[in-house]
């Protein structure tokens, strides 16, 4: 939608992704995003601040995705009673969004249907509100107990598996409460924020200079994604322009990190059907791939490489070569291993139908990244909105309609060999020039976005700027947000032992969720 | 299937030692296999607990079991249980809200256990530190015998903790 026809009136966010920054009243906000949403907006956070040391009270955040951009709406609410309406029946992924903000700053959804804390489990007591400015970071308090009050599902035959938080593998920490009869899923329901490390408190102790090693932290197997939408939420308050071939340059590197994902889960799911080749033959190849992030930029899982104000790595002709030398042999084997994987009986059996999420129900409940495009969501910030490097390029969108594992798989190997393209495009025409230019100071009370395309889906940090190049207040957005409650839905009358495929098919963040 | 054969055969061996081409590696892998013979039976069991870190930790640990190091053929595997396990390989800082779970994961480990602490948080609380929300350092909440820096360790450095772990408790110290 344009951003005319929600007559507003909206002032630019300075950076390299179009940003409109619009403050609302809470009388207005409703029928806003009822506009909005019957014109296919999306919503793509929702956070709370706490303003008292600008002389003001609370604020309700609304980052919207729109056909011109990112819109950030901000609702004032007053110190005494910080309530506004709440808006999950218009977008269904705010449910948590406005749980998590009650629980970090103290704001109040008023028809909030939900009203279990989220975020909060015993480390603080209730009425204690960690984001709010005058709460000490290093306050420690007596573990305040834990009940939560799952929803119980009856019936003769119906029992409950409760699942972690320690789960049985190498995997994140969260709750999952199964209800079944027999084998049969009746119903999950996630219990998340066990990784709650006080991350957005974290920034607010935190320079601008110094705040890229934490953004690239929020969730590891995206560091590259988050570290650039720093870097651009950055480069946007202090008026930087990174040079042309750091931004081919990060372009590389974030497609780098797709392929490294989408292998990595590839094999899993090769695995999670007791096809192991499929396992041990992916994770060759990132392994490979790994061991040359490592040649070439100095770190496996290329961390810290983006920094504000460029890239701190070069690309040498040679390492170029090199670079798409070992990547044209990941397609070639690649490509085999996808006839293989599609021509096994035993694995399209398990993959096909399995997990579904309907085009319908995706697009209501706000799926996105390759999930939402495995669920005919059409989607991806690099065809939407393409900014430098992808100008030009010309990127494919993959998709698929159908929503299930199999999907998800196709769109993985899709995605794959497009960003082995889109890698040795760049890399056969880097810019010549520096890789880094030095950062500006931001003024106090600046807002910067920055929006980019992770390799699960789209990553946001929006920054507010204090006095002393000081960061005022964070917000890290994951996409595992919206895609979480698709999992409770994908599950549905699919059996116990298809979860962990379903699971790792979608392959969602804890710690970018917990924050 | 033919095609499935076919890459099996063109992939052939992939995992190192080669002993002339990863030298470290191998050096780590035999004493390994060889201390591991003697003390744990030919096998030693790990369960890993995810404390709170950023999920990079995890990804090489998930590395270990690529073909290229294959930590299984030496013994070690990952179980599902604690009350399988004869080490625990923790990483992240201890998030509050994982600090009960991390503790009954760790008294339910039969005696004797051993845990090591993975990653730059896993060892000193790294950049996330102690706050109202982390516990900082894995030693802060349950004992710990060998600390592997790293953002994130090497699958290499992941195993050569777990050596380290292993010698120790074979010459008595602590």
């Amino acid at each position: 939608m344009r951003l005319d026809e929600l007559s507003l009136e909206v002032r630019a966010i300075p950076g390299a992704i179009p940003a409109f920054h619009a403050t609302v009243d809470a009388g207005s906000l409703r029928g806003l995003l009822e506009a909005a949403r019957s014109r296919k907006a999306r919503l793509v956070a929702l956070w709370g601040s706490d303003a008292t040391l600008r002389g003001a009270g609370y604020a309700l955040h609304l980052a919207i995705g729109l056909r011109s951009g990112l819109l950030w709406l901000e609702l004032p609410l007053p110190r005494d009673n910080p309530r506004y309406p709440g808006i999950a029946d218009i977008f269904p992924a705010a449910n948590r969004m406005q749980r998590a903000a009650r629980d970090l700053v103290g704001i109040e959804a008023d028809d909030a249907t939900d009203r279990r804390k989220w975020l909060r489990h015993g480390a603080w007591p209730d009425g204690v509100f960690p984001l709010r400015k005058a709460f000490d970071a290093g306050s420690v308090f007596v573990d305040s107990g834990d009940h939560y009050p799952f929803q119980k599902v009856e019936g003769e035959g119906v029992h409950e598996i409760p699942v972690g938080p320690v789960h049985a593998g190498t995997i994140e920490p969260g709750h999952f409460r199964f209800s079944v009869v027999g084998e049969k899923l009746l119903r999950l329901e996630e219990r998340l924020g066990y990784k709650h490390k006080g991350t957005e408190k974290r920034f607010e102790s935190m320079t601008l200079e110094q705040g890229f090693r934490l953004a690239g932290r929020v969730s590891g197997d995206s560091t590259v994604a988050y570290a650039w939408a720093y870097a651009m939420a950055v480069e946007g308050v202090t008026g930087t322009e990174a040079p042309d071939r750091a931004l081919a340059l990060r372009g590389v590197l974030l497609e780098l990190e797709r392929i490294a994902n989408h292998l990595g889960d590839l094999g899993y799911l090769g695995n999670d059907v007791a096809l192991s080749f499929g396992f041990f033959q992916f994770w060759r190849l990132k392994e490979d791939l790994l061991r040359l992030n490592q040649q070439v930029f100095g770190h496996r899982y290329l961390m810290d490489t983006i920094v504000p104000g460029g890239v701190a790595r070069d690309l040498s002709n040679a390492e170029s070569r090199l670079l798409l030398q070992v990547l044209e042999r990941i397609r070639d084997d690649t490509q085999t291993l996808r006839s293989i994987y599609e021509e096994h009986a035993g694995a399209q059996d398990r993959f096909i139908l399995t997990g579904q999420i309907v085009p319908e129900l995706a697009a209501r409940m706000g799926l996105n990244g390759f999930a939402g495009r495995a669920s005919g969501i059409a989607h991806d910030l690099r065809v939407d909105h393409p900014i430098a490097p992808y100008r030009g390029l010309d990127v494919r969108m993959a998709s698929h309609q159908r929503g299930d594992v199999a999907a998800r798989v196709s769109v993985r190997f899709d995605e794959l060999f497009e960003s082995i393209r889109l890698v040795r495009s760049l890399v056969s025409a880097l810019p010549p020039g520096e890789t880094r230019v030095p950062v500006a100071r931001a003024q106090a009370g600046s807002r910067g976005v920055g929006w980019v395309e992770g390799w699960r889906g789209d990553v946001l940090i929006a920054l507010e700027t204090a006095e002393d190049n000081r960061i005022e207040r964070l917000h890290p957005h994951d996409p595992s947000w919206q895609n979480w409650p698709l999992l409770e839905r994908a599950v549905l009358g699919n059996i116990v032992p298809d979860f962990p495929l379903i699971n790792k098919s979608l392959n969602l963040s804890y710690s970018g969720h917990d924050l | 299937m033919y095609q499935l054969l076919k890459q099996i055969v063109t992939t052939g061996i992939v995992t190192e030692p080669a002993p002339e081409s990863d030298e470290s590696l191998r050096q780590v892998e035999q004493r390994l296999s060889d201390i591991i013979l003697r003390h744990f039976g030919r096998s030693l069991s790990i369960r890993h607990v995810d404390a709170g870190s950023c999920n990079g930790c995890e990804l090489e640990i998930h590395a270990c079991n690529s073909p290229y190091y294959n930590l299984e053929r030496l013994g070690i595997r990952f179980v599902a249980s604690p009350r399988h396990a004869d080490l625990l390989l923790v990483t992240g800082p201890v998030s509050r809200h994982m600090e009960t779970a991390l503790k009954r994961t760790y008294d339910a480990v039969p005696d004797p256990k051993l845990v090591v602490a993975i990653g730059d948080c896993g060892c000193t609380g790294g950049i996330f530190g102690e706050s109202y929300a982390s516990r900082g350092r894995v030693s802060n909440v349950i004992p710990v015998d060998v600390a592997v820096p790293g953002c994130p360790p090497t699958p290499l450095a992941i195993m050569q903790g777990i050596l380290t772990a292993i010698s120790k408790s074979r010459s008595g110290q602590p």
